[in-house]
């Protein structure tokens, strides 16, 4: 047996024996996975004992080096994981802005004390992070962003707003956007970590037309952040956002990890009365299988430093535009079921509820506008307006 | 395996791009169509690709081929789409060697060397009517003999008229509509009572109607087992529908790199017209539903090389969004060009009658969608 099918061997007993049953169900949305933080909350005691089991192995983070509380996974053996993980349905054990968008920006950018420190308790779901980068006037033209950190010698005092902030409200830590330089619009930005606990910070939920709050409005009065809590160089901080960014189009594309189970498959009988949906459901089934290929594929080119490094862009606009559809989909097939909003038979109005969160799955983290720009600019290379 | 081309395959691409683009490229195409030639393809440049060794490249090695894949087979097929290589590479090669792995010895040893040397041309007759409905077959083959009397039509037979063996699918038992009961058989094109009657199509490529009048075959004609032929008939039209996608993306591929080229170059209002977003979206988003029936297809190949029971739903996924995605490219890419789009002079408009040609062969996007349906149950 070559090391990689040994590898492969072992990974699928350690699974087996690890995983328990409740987690092997797919997560059915935001609230139902496990986050971590300093006041966790596990919706069951399978849920923590499989974040424990995992983040002991370094699994939480395979491909992260093992001093940073990674396992230490070439891409090879990352993919075996994934692969074994899917056979059994195994979930994730940790949801993590930390995991998917801040790890990446500080293995590239941090000082080896900030890997140390952050990227461990990162990976054992210790800190719940989110991320300060919109602000009320600053949306698709994020580098316009206001909130401003004055120098005070060892520290800054930052002063502003950030809005859709994720779970602000849930979060420990921030990381942030930050203007140091008011006199150059893409050079005076820095990338600042601080503690949402700190004095001056507050969070206040949005509700949405989900009915949902998975975002807030973030305040900043006066808090003082020290300086050695910056990313990157001072006023470098769009370069770190930027690289984070192509992270988190990644995450919100959905690759893989999109819902691949057929929709139509669902609802056979109503498939067979109306043909015009039926047709739409093949069509849906053509391109999520389609697009589940296109993962893995953008996935394995990532991991060997052959893929293009835009195409986070694409997938993130292919991946929402998908989802739209599909829960638009749900809707059309759920007939007038679908529009119960809180009953327990609609498990609180579940379908509408998810519905309504996938149109924001086109807006945040750069618009779908903003995602074929990018493409037609840095991929095809067509000149600037 | 990871979804990429690893270094051999990447090489064979290489030496693949620069054959078609130096042998065979849009020039080539335009001449042969332009002398009206009734076989649509040069005997020379398909003795070229044996010397190459792409067309035994999916003979297994020790029946003198290369034992190579169809990721490999579909790295030649994409070459030959975007330099719009006439060639009879996907039926003879691709779908002609997998009906024939099916095949006893002796049938074997009679028609892969010539397929090795460049010199055999096969032909496939499975489609009855306009639509490929493979289920539909109603073409019939009695008993007669040692063997069967066939008598029935084919059509959208490609480079029917220049092949020397045709892999014919035919009805033992059974009604159409039904899968069992349908036969392979291996067929000369020289048998008494078969004609053809030749058809240029649209991207002027041959296809042929092929009559059958009682054509007798012996036996050993037949290819696999009698009435029991859905399975490899399916095998084998499964390999030339994820050859014909694999082509139909070196088509969309060409298409759009002309077309975004055209952006750069084209000026009106004062400005190039790739800088209007109205035509940087539209491009964007083309490139992105390439990229994604490119994935869907090398996936599918990787999994029928691999013989995984998800190939088959996999090819299905990938010659839909193939169709669909080329599709796209082709429309767009004329539509972008504007006037010039619309002209013979310009090879744009080529490309949109060949992928028209491939859409259709094997089951159309509709075809397939369906298809995936059904694979999943509903």
């Amino acid at each position: 047996m070559s090391d990689l099918e040994t590898f492969r061997a072992e990974t699928r007993v350690w699974l087996e024996a690890n995983c328990p049953p409740e987690m092997r169900e797919p997560v059915r949305d935001e609230t139902d996975a496990c986050w971590g933080g300093r006041n966790p909350t596990y919706k069951s005691p399978a849920q923590k004992l499989w974040m424990d089991r995992m983040a002991e192995k370094g699994w939480t983070v395979p491909d992260w080096p093992k001093p940073y509380g990674g396992g230490g996974l070439s891409p090879a053996e990352s993919k075996i994981l994934r692969e074994e993980m899917a056979k059994l349905g195994c979930r994730s054990p940790l949801s993590s802005f930390g995991i998917w968008m801040l790890g990446p920006a500080l293995l590239k950018f941090g000082t080896e004390a900030q890997k140390i420190h952050y990227l461990n308790q990162i990976a054992k779901g210790e800190i719940r992070w989110c991320q300060g980068y919109s602000e009320p006037g600053s949306g698709s033209d994020l580098v316009s962003l206001q909130t401003f950190g004055e120098d005070k010698g060892d520290h800054w005092i930052v002063n502003g707003q950030k809005i859709w902030t994720s779970y602000a409200d849930k979060a420990d830590w921030i990381f942030c956007l930050v203007r140091t330089d008011k006199h150059d619009k893409y050079k005076g930005i820095s990338f600042l970590l601080f503690d949402m606990a700190t004095p001056g910070v507050t969070t206040k939920p949005i509700k949405l037309i989900s009915g949902n709050s998975p975002f807030c409005e973030t305040f900043f009065d006066n808090v003082p952040v020290p300086k050695d809590q910056i990313v990157g160089e001072l006023n470098r901080g769009w370069d770190v956002a930027k690289y984070l960014l192509g992270h988190e189009r990644e995450m919100i594309s959905g690759a893989g990890n999109a819902p691949v189970g057929s929709l139509g498959a669902l609802h056979k009988e109503l498939m067979a009365q109306d043909p015009l949906l039926r047709a739409e459901m093949a069509k849906l089934d053509v391109d999520t299988l389609a697009f589940r290929a296109m993962g893995e594929k953008f996935i394995d080119e990532m991991k060997a430093g052959k893929g293009h490094p835009a195409q986070p862009n694409m997938m993130k606009y292919f991946g929402t535009e998908l989802n739209k559809r599909r829960a638009e989909l749900v809707m059309a097939a759920g007939g007038s079921d679908a529009l119960e909003w809180e009953s327990d038979g609609s498990g609180g109005g579940a379908k509408p509820r998810q519905w309504l969160r996938t149109k924001a799955n086109s807006i945040e983290g750069g618009t779908s506008e903003v995602m074929l720009n990018v493409i037609a600019k840095r991929i095809l290379d067509l000149p600037g307006a | 395996m990871p979804l990429y081309y690893d270094d051999d395959q990447a090489m064979l691409r290489d030496s693949a791009s620069a054959f078609m683009k130096t042998e065979a490229p849009t020039t080539h195409f335009r001449e042969f169509r332009d002398r009206n030639c009734s076989d649509g393809f040069s005997h020379d440049l398909w003795k070229q690709f044996a010397e190459m060794g792409f067309s035994g490249m999916l003979i297994p090695e020790d029946q003198g081929g290369l034992g190579m894949g169809h990721v490999e087979a579909g790295i030649v097929l994409e070459e030959i789409g975007r330099n719009l290589s006439p060639s009879p590479f996907l039926t003879t090669s691709v779908i002609g060697v997998e009906a024939l792995k099916a095949a006893d010895a002796a049938t074997r040893g009679k028609w892969l060397p010539g397929i090795i040397a460049g010199e055999t041309v096969i032909g496939i007759a499975v489609d009855e009517g306009a639509k490929h409905r493979p289920e539909q077959i109603a073409m019939t083959a009695e008993r007669s003999g040692n063997g069967f009397r066939l008598t029935g039509k084919k059509q959208f037979v490609v480079q029917g008229a220049a092949a020397d063996l045709l892999i014919v699918a035919a009805r033992t038992a059974g009604a159409p509509g039904e899968t069992d009961g349908l036969t392979l058989f291996a067929v000369d094109k020289d048998a008494a009572h078969l004609s053809m009657e030749a058809a240029r199509l649209v991207d002027s490529s041959m296809g042929a109607h092929v009559n059958f009048d009682g054509v007798e075959v012996d036996a050993d004609a037949v290819i696999g087992d009698v009435d029991n032929g859905w399975a490899v008939l399916t095998r084998m039209l499964d390999a030339g529908r994820i050859g014909a996608a694999s082509e139909a993306i070196g088509v969309g591929a060409a298409a759009m790199d002309m077309t975004v080229d055209y952006l750069k170059q084209r000026k009106q209002f004062g400005r190039l017209i790739g800088e209007f977003q109205a035509l940087q979206h539209r491009a964007a988003h083309l490139y992105a539903e390439m990229e994604v029936a490119r994935a869907a297809v090398l996936k599918a190949q990787q999994l029928l090389d691999a013989g995984d029971p998800k190939a088959e739903l996999m090819i299905a996924v990938a010659k839909a969004k193939a169709g669909q995605a080329v599709s796209l490219a082709v429309k767009e890419g004329v539509q972008m060009h504007g006037g010039i789009g619309m002209t013979d002079e310009y090879d744009i408009g080529l490309y949109m009658k060949r992928d028209r040609a491939l859409a259709e062969f094997l089951g159309d996007a509709n075809f397939h969608a369906d298809r995936v349906a059904r694979l999943q149950g509903y």
